[in-house]
């Protein structure tokens, strides 16, 4: 399932969203719009109450999703239709609790069974995920594992080796949030580091929001997540469904285009 | 034999663990390979031994009670002190120990969360001691409660930041804490403030609490020529309950008995009582008991208490639990409140509404007990903090 979404030559855009957020009906609308915008893979939110990854935007977009009501199973659903929809692959990024409280045999059924191709559960560490990975594998799920800046070389090794459909590149200390100033000079070094420890895709997350960042980082990794940024850019349209999915659909293009697929597609033809 | 030190993963039985996010596991090794060295470093012990003596003023008395349970036992009542202590509670023990870990380490600056206040006052005052710049996160509704608390942090230098997300209180704080120190993982020291978080704090801070129970245990000893028949503390996190229970644990005859915040009561959905009222779930980096709904969403919780109210509690208490050599308990916040006033008035000490908790079922329990028996209390703070609150 992953073969399609990282090919050579290209970086791969993978936008977050947080299910249910504002409520569920327009984050449909955004899955489809991101869809149509180019997305290679969509990485979508479980809201959790106490998510110690995420920085102000996301947990804000979960306790927004969790005052809607929103559970478990709808995020689900959310899967189910836009697969239905044409989606590219859905991975489900959520916290060990929630899971946990599921069932992990439920969870990993109910997530092959509407489609999701893995899930990320960014607080489980490699010595905690012997399970996790277990039941994943058999029901086909990937679990693509995290690394951080203050990973060792020695802990990357062992992280690129469990982690299945790509490995979760974090470009920086700290948690998730956009940040427009930054500089990935120092990702560089990192995505070196991994491409001599692993043949696995590399994708990038963590204070990914403009254009030029996600150039900076296509030019060097397999893939470009960017999440808080797209929330932001509907957070402010309130409840007009439409709307907010249109202002998704209109960064994500910006951003695809940065990835240099479009591009890189024209020159093979 | 129960365990008594967890394992290489950091577990307490089926309890404990590291469930943080990766980028955090770096410091998390390094604190361990610094905790390794330090423990087995006799040098360190006499420092942190001669800073409690110093400083904090320890040992803390033992003192029996006069008035409060006479009129239901005749069994000696004890309170281990902990009141006395420097900056009133049992709280500066650890932070006193973590600092000098933190200067081991050659961190730059420390950072903490806090509920009732008096974990940021201790983090506060050992960052004033050895120069260090103290952060504290606290939930905003905290930061109202416990404004007494909030002006001394300041007035001993340290930076409080209110945390308004979620329920804006000690939960939310200790998140913003773990996401502060992600960003920071390079030059600062999170002093968590109880038995939780990921391994190693709920070993490292109970090792550095332990001195409540070896002192208590000796004192015991020293002046009845017994051990206690009962030892109860209050359970929050559980810092200083595993404090005292350390002292005891390995001493089959002496029961050990921990005291949460019921709240409006255990079934009301009004509670802090997470061995109690909880399930087993993930919460703050370490597998133990919390409150949690059937989606795993961690529950709002309540109790008088600010220092009580926290929907998790410490690994090792959960192991305790579940192998039954502690027994918990708890007391809603009209028992808490009696024995708050009572005690003030028949003892002429001023316990914290955390203590409060296990002076009331101490009360209860003495009435179980005849005057062979000692039932030992820990006396985990005392109450100034709480006044203000109790005036309005």
């Amino acid at each position: 399932m992953f073969d399609a979404v990282f090919t050579r030559g290209s970086a791969a855009f993978i936008p977050y969203v947080m299910a249910g957020d504002p409520d569920l009906e327009t984050t449909s609308l955004i899955l489809d719009a991101l869809r149509d915008a180019g997305a290679a893979l969509i990485e979508l939110g479980i809201p959790y109450g106490d998510p110690l990854a995420d920085g102000p935007t996301i947990a804000a977009a979960g306790q927004r999703a969790l005052a809607r009501g929103t559970r478990m199973g709808d995020a689900f659903e959310l899967v189910a239709r836009a697969q239905g929809n044409g989606s590219p692959p859905i991975v489900l990024f959520t916290y060990l609790n929630p899971v946990l409280q599921y069932g992990l045999e439920r969870f990993a059924a109910d997530a092959r069974r509407t489609g999701a191709a893995g899930a990320i559960v960014p607080d489980a560490a490699l010595e905690e995920t012997g399970e996790l990975r277990a039941v994943f594998a058999r029901h086909e799920l990937a679990m693509p594992l995290l690394v951080a800046p203050s990973t060792s070389p020695q802990r990357a090794a062992r992280i690129a080796e469990a982690s299945t459909g790509f490995v979760y590149v974090v470009s920086r200390l700290g948690v998730t949030g956009a940040n427009q100033q930054r500089s990935f000079a120092p990702v560089r070094e990192q995505i070196a580091m991994l491409r001599r420890l692993t043949g696995k895709p590399l994708a990038v997350g963590f204070g990914v929001s403009t254009a030029n960042q996600v150039r900076e980082i296509a030019a060097i990794a397999d893939g470009v997540i960017v999440g808080s940024a797209l929330i932001d850019a509907y957070a402010s349209t309130g409840e007009r469904a439409q709307s907010a999915a249109e202002d998704v659909a209109a960064l994500a293009r910006t951003l695809v285009a940065a990835t240099g697929r479009t591009a890189a597609v024209d020159t093979t033809r | 034999m129960l365990r008594s030190t967890p394992d290489a993963r950091g577990y307490f039985g089926p309890f404990g663990g590291r469930f943080v996010p990766e980028v955090l596991i770096g410091a998390l090794e390094e604190l361990e390979r610094e905790i390794a060295s330090a423990f087995a470093d006799a040098g360190f012990w006499k420092e942190y031994a001669a800073a409690l003596r110093d400083f904090v003023g320890r040992p803390s008395p033992l003192y029996r009670t006069e008035r409060y349970a006479a009129g239901v036992s005749a069994v000696p009542l004890l309170l281990k002190r902990e009141d006395t202590n420097h900056t009133g509670a049992h709280k500066i023990n650890n932070t006193i120990g973590q600092a000098f870990l933190a200067l081991r380490m050659g961190k730059k600056r420390l950072i903490a969360e806090t509920g009732a206040g008096q974990h940021g006052v201790a983090t506060a005052t050992v960052g004033a001691k050895f120069g260090l710049p103290v952060d504290v996160y606290m939930g905003a509704v905290d930061v109202e409660r416990q404004a007494l608390n909030v002006f001394i942090m300041q007035l001993l230098g340290a930076r409080v930041h209110p945390v308004t997300g979620g329920t804006q209180t000690l939960k939310d704080a200790t998140n913003e804490a773990f996401r502060v120190w992600a960003e920071r993982v390079d030059d600062t020291f999170y002093v968590i403030g109880s038995v939780v978080g990921a391994h190693p704090y709920p070993y490292m801070v109970r090792e550095f609490q332990k001195v409540i129970g070896t002192e208590a245990r000796a004192q015991c000893l020293d002046r009845y020529g017994r051990l206690p028949s009962d030892v109860i503390a209050c359970v929050g996190g559980g810092s200083n309950a595993m404090g005292i229970f350390s002292g005891f644990v390995e001493d089959a005859d002496v029961r050990l008995w921990g005291v949460e915040a019921a709240g409006d009561g255990v079934g009301s959905g009004r509670t802090a009582a997470s061995l109690g009222a909880g399930s087993v779930g993930v919460l703050h980096g370490s597998r133990s008991y919390l409150l949690q709904n059937d989606e795993g969403q961690v529950s709002e919780t309540h109790s008088v208490s600010a220092g009580l109210d926290y929907p998790g509690v410490g690994p090792e208490h959960a192991h305790l639990k579940e192998s039954g050599r502690a027994t918990y308990v708890s007391v809603t916040d009209a028992e808490a409140l009696e024995a708050f006033y009572a005690f003030a008035r028949d003892e002429g000490i001023i316990p914290a509404l955390e203590s409060a908790h296990a002076l009331a079922f101490a009360r209860k329990l003495a009435a179980e007990r005849d005057a062979n028996d000692l039932v030992l209390v820990c006396l985990s703070g005392r109450g100034d903090k709480d006044i203000a609150q109790l005036r309005v």
